[in-house]
């Protein structure tokens, strides 16, 4: 070893404790500064959703991957980590839904034409961009460029679908249909060891241990989502935010929201009113990208990976699957997130119908990648 | 070009949508709920995805 070469690694170190350290404290700082002007509620809203991000991003935690995985190449691991995760957040979830009526609610919506089709086409679109509800937002947030593009023309497509929302609704639904009560949690439990069972029959034998790194991921989400039940009284959400973002940029032109039923029904127009630093979903989608950047930054050399290259087709390909991402799933009433793992944690018989249709759209978009530019052909 | 530049431009959008957000809505923490709904006896009142229009 060198004598220059010492005082070189010495500076790198502390280069690397200083951004570390920048990042720790912006975060301190983001998190105090919404508690202090928007309320306690918000600042831990914001923290939850922070959390969410550096545990998706850190431990490389996914939906629409390990389902890719499965389809591909019959790897059933990632898929094993979601149902655990699931599973955790209904064994308290699920009770607790049942003893608080009203000042908790979960992830419940009724089951029709629109969102089982809705559901459909957000699996296929989220194969297509490699990216989900949360998958979208993280890959933005750690420099993704598919999911940087995609993001805006994702909350476009929410606030379209949720304008649009009640004819959809209208060409035929369910009551709301709901597993509660311990009853309801035995019940949720055996479809998911049911369900899990067949995945592990249907993946290949040596890809179905779950990796330390995905049980640990599977148990941090499960703690995020409880808390953010417990702190918002609804359960982890996404697309409703960045249609309300979309949405306030609307009105902001002039746009006219009355010939909508949804974004003109009071409890809307309460949330469009004020301030997205007060709405949860909004937070913690905020919590998700930022969260994602300060994992990668975090890394040494995270951010230093050069932009993929594709053609313009590829890049068209991402913007409509964007959109579609966000109509598709306020007509699927969530999506990964929101449906998926909310919903049937809480005890939504629609998150249990929205995996099915989603999963077959999975299928599709799997093919539909290499056909669009965004992958090497097959 | 690096992914620096596009995760850059990702809080730049988020510092932008929070700058835009403050221009046109005022944040009031005198008016805020308690710390945690689980306890407090109020109605969750929250937007959310798998919410029908009330």
């Amino acid at each position: 070893m060198s004598d220059a070469a010492a005082p070189t690694r010495e500076v790198t170190a502390f280069e690397g404790f200083a951004r570390r350290g920048g990042l720790v404290l912006a975060l301190l700082i983001a998190i105090a500064l919404v508690a202090l002007f928007a309320g306690g509620r918000f600042g831990m809203m914001l923290a939850v959703g922070l959390g969410f991000g550096i545990a998706l991003e850190g431990l490389r935690f996914g939906f629409a991957g390990p389902w890719r995985a499965m389809i591909l190449r019959r790897e059933p691991a990632g898929i094993l980590a979601q149902f655990l995760s699931i599973g955790i957040v209904s064994s308290v979830a699920i009770p607790l839904l049942a003893a608080h009526p009203g000042e908790l609610t979960g992830a419940q919506a009724p089951i029709g034409w629109a969102m089982i089709g809705g559901a459909f086409v957000f699996g296929a679109a989220m194969q297509v961009v490699l990216g989900c509800g949360s998958g979208t937002l993280v890959n933005a947030g750690s420099g993704n460029p598919v999911g940087l593009l995609a993001l805006p023309f994702f909350a476009i497509g929410s606030f379209a679908g949720a304008y649009h929302l009640i004819w959809w609704t209208d060409l035929g639904s369910l009551p709301i249909a709901t597993l509660s009560g311990w009853q309801g949690l035995l019940v949720t439990w055996a479809a998911l060891l049911l369900t899990a069972a067949l995945f592990l029959r249907l993946g290949r034998p040596d890809a179905r241990r779950i990796p330390r790194r995905l049980v640990i991921a599977a148990i941090l989400l499960a703690a995020l989502a409880i808390a953010n039940l417990l702190i918002a009284g609804q359960p982890w959400g996404v697309v409703y935010g960045l249609g309300l973002w979309a949405a306030k940029g609307f009105t902001a032109l002039g746009g006219d929201l009355s010939g909508s039923a949804f974004w003109s029904a009071p409890g809307t127009d309460r949330i469009l009113q004020g301030s997205i630093l007060t709405d949860y979903t909004s937070l913690t989608n905020i919590g998700l990208i930022a969260g994602a950047f300060v994992t990668a930054a975090w890394r040494n050399g995270g951010l230093s990976q050069k932009l993929p290259s594709y053609p313009i087709g590829a890049w068209l390909a991402v913007i409509v699957a964007g959109f579609l991402l966000g109509y598709s799933s306020r007509l699927a009433f969530g999506c990964n997130v929101g449906a998926f793992f909310s919903g049937i944690s809480t005890g939504s018989l629609h998150g249990w119908v929205w995996f099915v249709a989603a999963f077959a759209g999975a299928f599709l978009g799997v093919r539909l990648r290499p056909m669009l530019g965004l992958e090497a052909r097959q | 070009m690096t992914r620096k530049f596009t995760a850059s431009l990702a809080i730049a959008f988020l510092a932008t949508l929070i700058l835009f957000d403050q221009a046109t809505a005022e944040l009031n923490p005198y008016q805020a709920p308690p710390a945690f709904a689980f306890g407090s006896g109020l109605a969750s009142a929250g937007g959310f995805c798998g919410a029908l229009p009330q």
